[in-house]
């Protein structure tokens, strides 16, 4: 048992620490990038990174080399991203374009799309959004109401979309919709890719409850789609959104917060309690500070296990599934726990005044979110309970029911 | 708002602090007594009309309210008073047979078991139905005048020294679960019923199981229609869930505070570590909570209304939670919470017995699990589960291993 | 990065489970528990032909010489299985104190005699119903003898000889205590089994009066010592509290499975699949934090003390809360004697207190933290 890279893996390394070295921006390695940097200027800097990843082959590590990848290892992909974590670079433009609308690509559309489509993403050219919740259906996908409606070569698209980040400025989305509601829920629907400057198409930022706007709601008025950009067969789009799917949950459970332990810890040095003495000095505190330090380290610890799978070229173990479930209820915990320790200022945001420039408070007001975006923590421990632990599905009660028969459709 | 009692409750209180002064078969402290001692003591409340101070006259009750059967348990707590093995006769039982029973029936048991002349258990769990009671397997076949029945039933308290037993039997497999119900009185003298005490996990055994063989019941003893036991069984089970959430806690939030002045940690006394004092005041909260909810209960019964659901989560909270607490009061001992010898350990080992008895108080009239399930669908009208056994012969549902 | 148990590791343990289930099913545990043997002496003869008692006693002690690794391998499936014998109380505790603190010839007395399973250690270090501080120490060490009670001594009915905390001044500091071998066979030792609520490994009370015994380490050294063995003990704990947590989940999994109520297997009502989805991320957490532990452990690492109480915190959470969860799923039945499930329950409850209270180690964990963010 060691941390050490295998040579192999320490060549990659040296390799991907030398082209870091000659090619990321001097800046980044000091300064928090976006900080003061609005999102036009941010989005600038991510795109001109992002083609110069994508020159070098480490835009998509793994992506065979026909698609613009490296033909890499999956570990080569977890080397290079420890690699990059080290600078402030900017990230998350091109996460779920590249993460699932283009790996959706690939398995359904035809080749001249293909070559149209993969290379302009990669490079940071053209960004892409996914279209699925919806008001009414977000844990439950199959839900959705957004109606397709067949009109000679093409479809004519009504509906409202919700939760979709950055669609005011992406280039391209991937949608599902419902093709047929005279059919049970998931054997209904048909999935398409559009484009997002298409006339009828109107999107309104949504204001959180942090009073932030990183999503929005995109509302559908006779948008016309070409027949040519459906994306498998009319009726299949569920299996179509699986593939999907399978994905999202992966990439939000890897995000973490950048506050960790660390900084709670620093922020119980600093604080003074009533009895005169460090807020780290009393026990009720410490007690918390090493539950949630244990189970950071649980998670941290369980990736290295992860990690050593794909090192060993095998498919990694079920415990990686317990990443967000975990993380994102103790974000909001110990972020409420942190305002505790400031006693009645711990209701302040000003940025000036609350420690760590309020992230704690920030954090707090974004911790509803992450239980929520890609799998509830309900959903989540029922993955945990049907995939891990192999226990039965929930009872169904509309699996065989036409959709517009379902109770709770208008 | 007040804590006093109404003018009409002092009078009441002062009638039965009087009586309970003259009549009062008290026990020496710390001690118990037998069935015996308890059938002897009932008697003596049965004729004074304190033994069912709600029921009707015409039953050898005092008409009373619920509100004056709470002062008399108030009263009556303060005395040190043989056991009493009587509930399930005149809670559960005999409450029943006042709605489903023949008149025959009434006044063939009503009185005995009201005098403490018959004691009654109760066979309604079996290993295979416990939170789900309608799923039970016990067969009861009609033969002539009379029923055979065959099952084995668990859970039973007291089975060991009653006379009679209020049963719940199958008696038609052919039909959706819940319809082919049948109920029964059975004497727990009748040949082919034998009775085993079941070893907790603690070791105690508190409860036993009963196994029937070819048991003959008369049909005049059977209550309801056939196929209507279902509605029967349920008059009973009302009454059952309200009466498990008060098993008493013999030691408690007070005892955790003496074991945290007395317990020294590293850094000092137990109670100046603020980890431990907020345990502390957050079980004392929940202590203040429960006791405070009982009074709202007690103040709708003193205005004569029905209380409200809030008492429904008495024992969701209080059996969870006897079981963290134990299981602190453990720790504060360090290693030496381990200990169980009554000698060496304070309060008697009190907390190491309430961390063996907690998981079966979790479980008993009603899982933690069923009692969520029962705040959310009664109290805050969510649906009920999906149910896939609603229809279903019940030989036809599956049954697993 | 290699995190991760070699294959010979793997081979070890599967070798251990297979032992185990073959030679110390719950039956064996079963018996321990309902008569008076203080620990199943077959299994522990089988356990010393294997040569597990010498894992990490180098060679020219008569060991086996491998490593805190492979100990960690044992560990999970002696807590598996449950197995009622003296091996935590022996190798963990008095073997590491030895290997920490014991001069040649004491390793030359004990460590041969220990490999070969003919002596059985153990540590001895509370006194009372509250843990064990310099401050309240009383067990004293004068002129060669040991003086007091110490209890609950683990094992301390089977142990051959005990490593005694002891009181060599009369300050209330760590300086205090230093530690003392001593023979529990020999004069002046008096030794009772303790009632407890795990009676499937032995607890004693065992009385010195002048008991002849000798220093382990320096005099005055004595806390730190233990200090450390209890942080090599705390590793190896939470395996045997993984493996026991891991037996836990799988047999609420298959009870789930198998019950029916409402005409459907009790695992597929969410509030049984969440619970069980509990125990699992709490036994993953735990079972991360103890690998880390374990390199920890068998580097030697200066992080130790954070990881063992780190691996010590996340184990002592996930067993008891798998075990006391495993009984809610099997309702009643879990609730007799009959069904197994109260034989974790115990042992989760044995386990986490036998090396101190989970407050404690909690409160040590943040002391280490402590030391790193000032650094």
């Amino acid at each position: 048992m060691d941390f050490d890279d295998t040579p192999e893996e320490a060549a990659f390394r040296q390799q991907v620490q030398a082209w870091l070295q000659a090619n990321a921006p001097q800046e980044s390695a000091q300064s928090v990038f976006r900080a003061g940097m609005d999102e036009a200027a941010a989005l600038k800097t991510a795109r001109a990174w992002q083609a110069e990843k994508a020159a070098a082959g480490y835009a998509k590590i793994t992506w065979p080399k026909e698609f613009g990848g490296m033909g890499g290892t999956s570990i080569q992909n977890v080397i290079y991203s420890q690699e990059e974590a080290k600078y402030n670079l900017p990230s998350g433009f091109f996460d779920i374009g590249l993460g699932m609308c283009i790996p959706t690509m690939m398995a359904y559309a035809t080749p001249q799309q293909l070559a149209r489509y993969v290379k302009p993403a990669l490079h940071g050219e053209e960004i892409w959004c996914q279209l699925f919740s919806e008001p009414a259906a977000g844990s439950d996908v199959a839900g959705i109401r957004t109606r397709a409606e067949r009109d000679g070569d093409d479809w004519i698209i009504n509906g409202q979309k919700i939760w979709t980040s950055g669609a005011h400025y992406c280039d391209f989305g991937i949608l599902v919709t419902r093709s047929d509601p005279t059919v049970p829920k998931h054997k209904g629907l048909t999935f398409f890719f559009l484009d997002m400057k298409s006339p009828g198409i109107e999107i309104r930022p949504i204001k959180q409850i942090s009073g932030g706007a990183n999503f929005n709601e995109v509302f559908f008025t006779n948008v016309r789609i070409p027949d040519t950009q459906r994306l498998g067969a009319i009726g299949d789009g569920w299996k179509v959104s699986l593939t999907t799917l399978m994905n999202e949950r992966m990439a939000i459970g890897g995000g973490g917060s950048a506050l960790g332990t660390d900084d709670l810890i620093d922020l119980a040095r600093k604080i003074t309690f009533p009895d005169g003495q460090p807020a780290i000095k009393n026990s009720a505190v410490r007690e918390r500070l090493a539950d949630w330090y244990v189970q950071g380290q649980g998670l941290k610890f369980t990736r290295f296990r992860t990690i050593t799978a794909l090192s060993k070229g095998q498919t990694p173990g079920p415990e990686n599934s317990i990443g967000k479930a975990v993380s994102a209820s103790r974000g909001q915990e110990y972020t409420a726990f942190a305002m505790e320790m400031m006693d009645m200022a711990g209701i302040v945001t000003d940025m000036d005044l609350a420690p760590y420039k309020a992230a704690f408070q920030a954090a707090w007001m974004m911790a509803p979110g992450m239980r929520i975006a890609g799998g509830t923590d309900e959903i989540l421990k029922n993955i945990i309970a049907e995939r891990v632990l192999g226990l039965p599905g929930d009872i169904r009660v509309d699996k065989d029911v036409p959709y517009n028969q379902l109770p709770g459709v208008k | 708002m007040d804590f006093e009692d109404t003018p009409e409750e002092a009078a009441y209180r002062a009638q039965v602090r009087e009586w309970l002064e003259k009549n009062a078969l008290t026990i020496p402290p710390a001690t118990r007594v037998g069935v015996t001692e308890s059938k002897a003591w009932q008697k003596i409340k049965a004729a004074a009309g304190y033994a069912a101070i709600t029921w009707p006259k015409e039953y050898g009750g005092m008409g009373g309210t619920s509100m004056q059967n709470v002062i008399y348990g108030q009263e009556e707590a303060n005395y040190n008073l043989p056991g009493n093995v009587f509930l399930i006769g005149t809670g559960m039982a005999m409450p029943m047979l006042m709605v489903h029973g023949t008149p025959e029936q009434k006044s063939r048991y009503i009185q005995p078991a009201l005098y403490g002349d018959e004691i009654w258990c109760q066979l309604f769990s079996e290993p295979g139905a416990g939170s789900d009671l309608a799923g039970i397997r016990t067969r009861a076949e009609r033969d002539g005048d009379d029923w055979i029945v065959n099952g084995h039933k668990i859970w039973t308290s007291g089975g060991h020294y009653s006379d009679w037993a209020i049963l719940v039997t199958r008696s038609d497999p052919g039909l959706a679960k819940h319809k082919g119900l049948t109920f029964f009185l059975v004497d727990m003298k009748t040949p082919g019923i034998r009775v085993d005490r079941i070893k907790q996990i603690s070791g105690q055994s508190h409860f036993n199981e009963v196994f029937l063989e070819n048991v003959r019941i008369p049909d005049k003893n059977r209550v309801g229609a056939a196929g209507e036991g279902w509605k029967v069984a349920l008059t009973v089970l009302m009454n059952e869930r309200s009466a498990v959430g008060n098993i008493g806690m013999n030691v408690g939030v007070d005892e955790l505070i003496q074991i945290a002045r007395d317990a020294e940690l590293i850094d000092g006394p137990a109670i100046h570590n603020a980890a431990v004092r907020e345990k502390i005041a957050d079980w004392h909260v929940q202590t203040q909570g429960l006791k405070y909810i009982r009074f709202r209960s007690l103040t709708a019964l003193s205005k004569g209304i029905t209380p409200g659901p809030e008492s429904s989560i008495t024992k969701a909270v209080s059996a969870p939670r006897r079981q963290d607490l134990a299981a602190f009061a453990m720790e504060l001992m360090d290693m030496g919470g381990i200990i169980q010898d009554r000698q060496i350990v304070p309060y008697r080992a009190a907390f190491a017995d309430d961390w063996l008895y907690a998981p079966g108080i979790r479980i008993a009239g009603g899982t933690d699990e069923i009692l969520k399930n029962i705040i959310a669908e009664r109290v805050l009208k969510l649906p009920g589960d999906v149910r896939v056994d609603t229809g279903v012969a019940f030989s036809d549902l599956p049954t697993g291993r | 990065m290699n995190f991760d148990f070699s294959d010979d590791q793997k081979l070890l343990k599967d070798q251990a489970q297979r032992f185990l289930n073959d030679k110390s099913s719950l039956k064996v545990v079963r018996r321990i528990l309902d008569t008076d043997e203080t620990h199943a002496s077959e299994v522990w003869k089988g356990i010393v032909e294997l040569g597990w008692t010498g894992t990490t006693i180098p060679e020219a002690y008569g060991g086996i010489g491998l490593g805190h690794l492979e100990l960690c391998m044992i560990a999970e499936e002696l807590g598996r299985s449950l197995a009622p014998v003296p091996f935590s109380s022996s190798v963990y505790l008095a073997t590491e104190a030895l290997l920490l603190a014991g001069s040649e010839a004491q390793k030359q007395k004990y460590m041969p005699p220990l490999a070969a399973g003919e002596m059985i250690g153990t540590l001895a270090l509370s006194e009372s119903t509250q843990a064990a501080t310099p401050r309240t120490m009383k067990v004293s060490f004068d002129g060669g003898k040991v003086k007091g009670v110490k209890m609950p001594v683990p094992d301390g009915d089977v142990a051959n000889f005990a490593v005694v905390a002891v009181k060599t001044g009369s300050g209330t500091d760590e300086k205090s205590v230093s530690l003392a071998i001593v023979d529990l066979t020999g004069p002046g030792v008096t030794r009772a089994p303790l009632r407890t609520l795990d009676p499937t490994r032995n607890l004693s009370n065992v009385t010195f009066d002048n008991a002849p015994g000798e220093l382990l380490g320096a005099q005055g050294g004595g806390w730190a010592i233990v200090q450390k063995v209890l942080d090599h003990a705390a590793v190896l704990v939470a395996f045997e509290q993984v493996g026991g947590a891991d037996a836990c989940l799988n047999m609420a999994k298959e009870y789930a499975l198998n019950r029916y109520a409402f005409g459907r297997p009790i695992a597929s009502f969410q509030a049984i699949k969440h619970k069980l989805a509990d125990m699992y991320i709490k036994n993953e957490l735990a079972r991360s934090n103890s690998y880390y532990g374990a390199w920890a452990l068998s580097t030697g690492a200066p992080d130790l003390a954070a990881a063992a109480a780190g691996c010590r915190v996340a184990a002592t959470e996930a067993f008891n809360f798998a075990a006391k969860e495993n009984i809610q799923t099997h309702g009643g039945m879990g609730f007799t004697w009959e069904f197994d499930c109260h034989l974790y329950y115990r042992r989760a409850k044995w386990l986490s207190l036998s090396l101190g209270s989970h407050l404690s180690w909690k409160d040590k964990l943040v002391s280490e933290l402590e030391k790193r963010n000032a650094a």
